[in-house]
């Protein structure tokens, strides 16, 4: 699309680079659907990229494909300068899904040292040494010996995300990691992912339902389009870090939720194609 | 945290449901002798002079003394002598049957398990393998097993080989049918999640498909446990082996007409020996998977 506005990254070093990206799924009797079309998008070291707009529009499938999950049917996809796939071979991925994925079998401090185990090189104390850490960073040091049953659907997401850091990747990928929480619980969430990427100056690429979430947390936020999934707008979020309660309060916060959800609603031509909309991909 | 006090109490409820079953079959028992069975008389009630008459309703064939005793007979029987002139009752003379025909069918168990986990591994790794051997696995369970047991003592020669065997190839296709459910149970997401980590397939069977696999290993190995226990009574017949539970059952068979206590004492101590081995397997359950949110009750 020769309309969408290309911002450059934030900085020179490309974490993420995708031109002319194309899925397509096969469809029983023969016709496929059209997932993702022509997706272009650099993604700067250090960025803090969202992804929004309604369910279906390729969100998920996207983020798939830059982890390598699953292969474009054209286009190229690159990561720290590499194809996508030798980016996982070189463990660059760090993935936190809607659910939490853990394992019962384990207790909480064995799930997030699962990464380091499958991965030679890190010594026994070295181990042990960052899966407290990342703990610590995720308010969970007090539950190591937990099992995950035994904790709220808060703090299992928490365990995901300290997983999914702990090998230090150069991105992070988290796919409505939030979306199954509560409000209450997702607003102290936001706060503790920005914290570890501050301290962490990891790159995240972040799949949201939500406009207030999108703003709050990225640098930039991606609104795509449905059926076939394309990008329609790229809109800079230039609120100042660190973000704190009192950003959202901000006069500028609330101008730019209004950017995001204008920017959706006009997908749709507005009117009652746009209400449909929100009410389909609950955004809102 | 109570984990393990939960574990416990699973294993209890396990027990006590066990023992309301047996007492449940006992009480069924004694009320089919009371409607259909032979008369009785009890004289000088503890000390009293008094006596009780019973003349059950109706009469069967099926539910007299000679086909179906009364449950105190039976214990009775147990504690007599196995053959007159001689020392050893036959309670004693039982469990040592019991002992040796559970070595049997515990060898054929851990022989049948290690073949149904490997049989297991390799299916869900190579669909060729699934597709070339699981008719055979499938095909092999068609066979009767009283037809198969003349069939491998003359394969194997009489003794202990051919009754491991029997008890085997009881034991490793529930095995092997769950454990292949149990390795493809992980959530799919959870395997994505492994090759986001570039895990090899090694690594993801020992970290993702072999732990999530132990709830359907054990549910195949309690219903193995029993099919073990049976397989090795069975096989001890052809088999010619001579100090287990299936030769008490063919000598006593034979003593039928004069004295069926003891055919149904034997059986009575063939269903506890299985019903021991199951609560064997229930507690290593119980004990594996304490800590896991999930335990299966
Ligand atoms: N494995 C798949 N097979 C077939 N169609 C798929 C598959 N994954 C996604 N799709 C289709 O691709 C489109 C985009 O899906 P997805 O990326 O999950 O959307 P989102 O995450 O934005 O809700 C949808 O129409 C969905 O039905
Ligand atoms: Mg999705």
């Amino acid at each position: 699309m020769s309309s969408v506005p290309v911002t450059p990254p934030a900085s020179d070093a490309l974490a993420v680079r995708l031109a002319g990206v194309h899925k397509s799924f096969p469809v029983k009797g023969g016709s496929s659907t059209v997932a993702l079309e022509d997706i272009g998008l650099d993604i700067g070291t250090g960025e803090f990229v969202s992804l929004i707009g309604p369910s279906g529009c390729g969100k998920s499938t996207l983020l798939r494909i830059v982890g390598d999950l699953i292969e474009p049917t054209a286009g190229t996809v690159e990561v720290n300068g590499k194809p996508a796939h030798q980016a996982r071979i070189d463990r660059d991925y760090g993935m936190v899904f809607q659910a939490p994925v853990l394992f019962d079998w384990r207790t909480v401090e064995a799930n997030v040292r699962l990464p380091l185990e499958l991965m030679t090189g890190a010594a026994g104390a070295d181990r042990d040494r960052r899966v407290r850490e990342m703990l610590d960073l995720v308010g969970l040091a007090d539950f190591t010996r937990h099992h995950p049953h035994q904790l709220s659907g808060g703090m299992q997401q928490r365990v995901a995300i300290a997983r999914a850091l702990v090998f230090e990747p150069a991105l992070l990928l988290m796919d409505e990691p939030f979306g199954a929480l509560d409000e209450m619980t997702r607003e102290r969430l936001n706060g503790e992912v920005l914290k570890v990427w501050a301290r962490t100056g990891t790159t995240v690429i972040f799949v949201t339902h939500s406009i207030p979430e999108a703003v709050f947390l990225s640098t930039r936020v991606v609104v795509m389009s449905p059926r076939p999934g394309r990008i329609s707008e790229i809109i800079d979020i230039d609120l100042p870090q660190p973000r704190t309660e009192e950003t959202r309060e901000s006069e500028r916060y609330f101008e730019l939720v209004t950017q995001v959800r204008e920017a959706l609603r006009a997908q749709h031509g507005g009117g009652a194609s746009a209400a449909r909309a929100r009410a389909e991909g609950g955004i809102g | 945290m109570t984990d393990g006090r939960s574990a416990a109490r699973g294993v209890l409820r396990t027990v006590l449901l066990l023992g309301v079953f047996l007492l449940v079959v006992g009480v069924l028992w004694e009320a089919f002798k009371w409607l259909f069975g032979d008369p009785w008389r009890l004289d000088d009630i503890l000390g009293t002079g008094l006596s009780y008459y019973h003349q059950p309703p109706f009469d069967l064939l099926q539910a007299s003394d000679l086909q179906l005793p009364h449950l105190w007979s039976i214990v009775g029987a147990l504690m007599e002598p196995v053959q007159r002139n001689q020392e050893q009752t036959l309670l004693g003379y039982l469990v040592s049957a019991a002992a040796y025909t559970w070595a049997e069918a515990l060898i054929g168990f851990a022989i049948g398990t290690l073949i149904g986990v490997t049989l297991a591994a390799i299916f869900v790794h190579s669909l060729f393998a699934e597709r070339a051997f699981m008719p055979y696995v499938i095909a092999s369970q068609a066979i009767p097993i009283v037809a198969l047991a003349p069939i491998i003592v003359v394969g194997f020669g009489r003794g202990l080989t051919s009754v491991v065997i029997i008890a085997t190839y009881l034991t490793f296709f529930p095995v092997t049918i769950s454990q292949m459910r149990g390795l493809r149970s992980p959530d799919p997401r959870a395997l994505e999640l492994m090759r986001s980590y570039a895990a090899s397939r090694w690594q993801v069977f020992w970290k993702v498909r072999m732990p999530a696999s132990l709830p359907y290993l054990f549910t195949a190995l309690k219903v193995a446990a029993a099919a073990a226990i049976v397989g090795a009574i069975i096989g001890e017949g052809p088999g010619g082996v001579k100090d287990g539970l299936g030769r008490a059952i063919v000598n006593f068979n034979q003593q039928y007409i004069t004295g069926p206590e003891k055919l149904w004492a034997t059986i009575l101590v063939a269903s506890i020996t299985g019903i021991l081995f199951y609560v064997c397997v229930r507690i290593a359950e119980a004990i594996t998977l304490r800590r896991r949110g999930s335990t299966s009750a």
